[in-house]
């Protein structure tokens, strides 16, 4: 058994990996190996790294980053370390905030007026937004937190299925949604990345500074009550934050699956630590795991792309498969 | 240094000026419009219906590079593939330094390119009126003469109609169903297929008010009794294994035409290669009578 890793050094080891990965991924692309100071002198490839290599690497882990924030949230304020981003009907809500503005504007002519320029993203966020408020409204509040879940489960499959209703009604609409249940961090520009990042800032401040209440909640209700933890408000606080993490990432980046689960199982397979810093060490591990999907994505078929959820999905899921067939083998809990 | 300085806004004042004095504005299927002041030089197209046009236009010299579905005339083959229409590579579509790039309007990405400075005219051919007009709009912008796409569109026509024409008299009136994926989608009569297929004096068993490509329950088709269907070989295998599909009469008594990929390509997209389209359908229906019990 390896001496277990502080905290600290872990944090600081994953930030210097992350920025490694942002340098590799601004020189590394579909048109091969291209190292940025080469690229000075022509104005198309400076473009390139500039324009799309960079803003698409530093947008993949900003949004990992929220993605693995809004994973160690989840199974934080669910005690549940099955929990992830997407519980509370936001990955449903976003797809039918896609689904019902491609129905209604995609490809028709009547494409003008504010809620179009709103664009896909807009609607995107809107709906994960609406979905989680949905998910509240029906659980009547976050005080109890099978109900939580449970709506959360019945606001996805409902939502779900009005979905695919909308494929079935509007068959245009199918081929967008394709585009956007993939994932991909290829559309990500500079626009997106400086919310995302902006994004990411402001939750990363609001979760550090309710760690308390989820350390205080790891010891049970009943404990966080007599500690004098308001419950309700910090509870909703939490909420509000996940659906704003979830949902500007989905809106940027579309589905991307496992990021927000498999972050926090990283960080605790290799450290202990209280919430404060599992919070923080989370984020930065989901930055680093979908950056490197996604420069994986970008050299794996070169010069073709694979979309980078499908990646996510395969890496997060085997990695949560061989954690489980050790946790079996050694008969430790989670 | 000044003095180059100088040089270059006369000519950049003098080249707008020229620029002006030509440009060409058009109105793509987003309703947006885009100009150019000159007729592009390095064109990437995103769709295979937009590549054949490109192509039949005689401007197949200009593309720089293809989706990974264009595969037709074959000289574009061994042009650089920038992804699909859902997942444009963006990173190689602006390495290939285009001055258009043409893609769906159901495509991904126009506004990202937008956003790096390239010109995306989106265009999205489903019905023939669809066709004419994005081969003008094409020529316009590619600098052809008008002259020339109207000539290749008569062509095209006059192509369907002699395909509609030489159908057997005792084929009208046979109701169709034209499936274009195993999905299933079908091709309804507000669809190009539809319009050749009304052309042709057959009835199609999807109404117009579905959408032109209509994703359809199986069950509809057991309901509408076709007598001929029409479908890819992706669509051969499960369509046996459709409930109810085996007691189709069209399936048992064989009057099903099943087209290879090649032929489905020239089958359901609303290119230059729609009268070729028009006379497989035709083939296929003469060929069915000829069986017909």
């Amino acid at each position: 058994m390896t001496k277990p890793l502080k905290p600290g050094v872990l944090s600081l080891l994953l930030a210097l990996l992350g920025a490694a990965g942002v340098a590799l991924g601004s020189a590394m692309g579909s048109t091969g190996w291209e190292p940025w100071w080469q690229a000075l002198h022509d104005p198309v490839s400076w473009q390139i790294v500039w324009d799309i290599r960079l803003p698409r690497s530093l947008g993949a882990w900003a949004g990992g980053a929220m993605l693995g924030l809004a994973g160690a949230l989840a199974q934080g304020l669910f005690r549940n370390p099955l929990a992830d981003p997407y519980l509370l009907g936001s990955a449903s809500g976003a797809s039918l905030g896609v689904a019902i503005y491609l129905s209604l504007f995609g490809g028709s002519t009547l494409a003008s007026g504010w809620w179009v320029r709103l664009g896909l993203t807009g609607a995107a966020f809107v709906g994960a937004v609406l979905a989680v408020l949905l998910t509240l409204v029906l659980a009547r509040g976050v005080q109890h937190t099978l109900r939580l879940l449970l709506a959360g489960v019945i606001v996805g499959v409902v939502l779900g299925a009005v979905t695919s209703f909308l494929n079935l009604w509007r068959p245009e609409v199918w081929q967008g949604m394709q585009g956007f249940m993939l994932g991909s961090t290829g559309f990500v520009g500079w626009t997106a990345c400086v919310l995302l990042c902006a994004v990411l800032v402001v939750c990363v401040a609001l979760a550090l500074t309710m760690a308390r209440v989820l350390d205080a909640l790891s010891l049970g209700e009943n404990t966080a009550l007599s500690l004098g933890v308001p419950l309700a408000p910090a509870r909703m606080l939490l909420v509000g934050v996940m659906a704003m993490a979830t949902g500007t990432a989905v809106a940027q980046m579309g589905l991307i699956a496992f990021v927000g689960l498999a972050a926090p199982h990283l960080v605790r397979a290799v450290v202990r630590a209280t919430h404060g810093w599992s919070v923080l060490l989370s984020a930065l591990a989901g930055g680093l795991l979908l950056l490197s999907a996604d420069l994986l994505a970008r050299g794996l078929i070169a010069p073709q792309e694979m979309p980078v959820g499908v990646l996510t999905a395969v890496l997060g899921g085997g990695y949560l498969l061989w954690r489980m067939s050790r946790m079996t083998s050694t008969g430790s809990g989670a | 240094m000044l003095k180059l300085r100088g040089l270059v806004g006369v000519c950049f004042v003098l080249c707008t000026g020229l620029a002006q004095a030509q440009a060409i504005t058009v109105r793509d299927d987003r309703q947006q419009e885009v100009s150019f002041s000159q007729a592009p030089a390095r064109i990437v197209s995103l769709l295979p219906s937009l590549t054949e046009t490109v192509c039949a236009l005689g401007q197949c010299r200009k593309l720089v590079g293809l989706d990974r579905y264009s595969n037709w005339p074959a000289s574009v083959r061994q042009l650089p593939r920038l992804g699909g229409g859902l997942d444009p590579n963006i990173e190689l579509v602006v390495a290939q330094r285009p001055d258009l790039v043409l893609m769906a309007t159901s495509a991904r990405g126009a506004e990202r390119l937008q956003a790096l400075g390239i010109t995306v005219l989106a265009l999205e051919p489903r019905t023939h009126a669809d066709l004419q007009r994005v081969m003008n709009t094409l020529s316009q912008v590619l600098g052809v003469p008008a002259s020339e796409s109207e000539r290749l569109w008569r062509e095209i026509n006059a192509g369907v109609l002699a395909a509609a024409q030489s159908l057997p008299p005792q084929a009208k009136g046979q109701k169709l169903y034209v499936e274009v994926s195993p999905a299933p989608y079908g091709a309804s009569e507000s669809s190009f297929i539809g319009e050749t297929l009304m052309l042709m004096g057959l009835r199609n068993i999807l109404p117009g008010n579905l959408g032109p490509f209509p994703k359809i329950n199986p069950e509809f088709v057991v309901r509408a009794q076709p007598d001929i269907i029409m479908a890819g070989d992706s669509s051969r295998a499960s369509m046996l294994q459709r409930p109810g599909w085996s007691q189709l009469k069209a399936i048992q008594s064989q009057q099903v035409c099943v087209f290879n990929a090649d032929e489905s390509d020239m089958l359901v997209r609303a290119g230059p290669r729609m009268a070729e389209g028009a006379r497989l359908m035709a083939q296929c229906i003469a060929r069915s009578q000829g069986t017909k019990p």
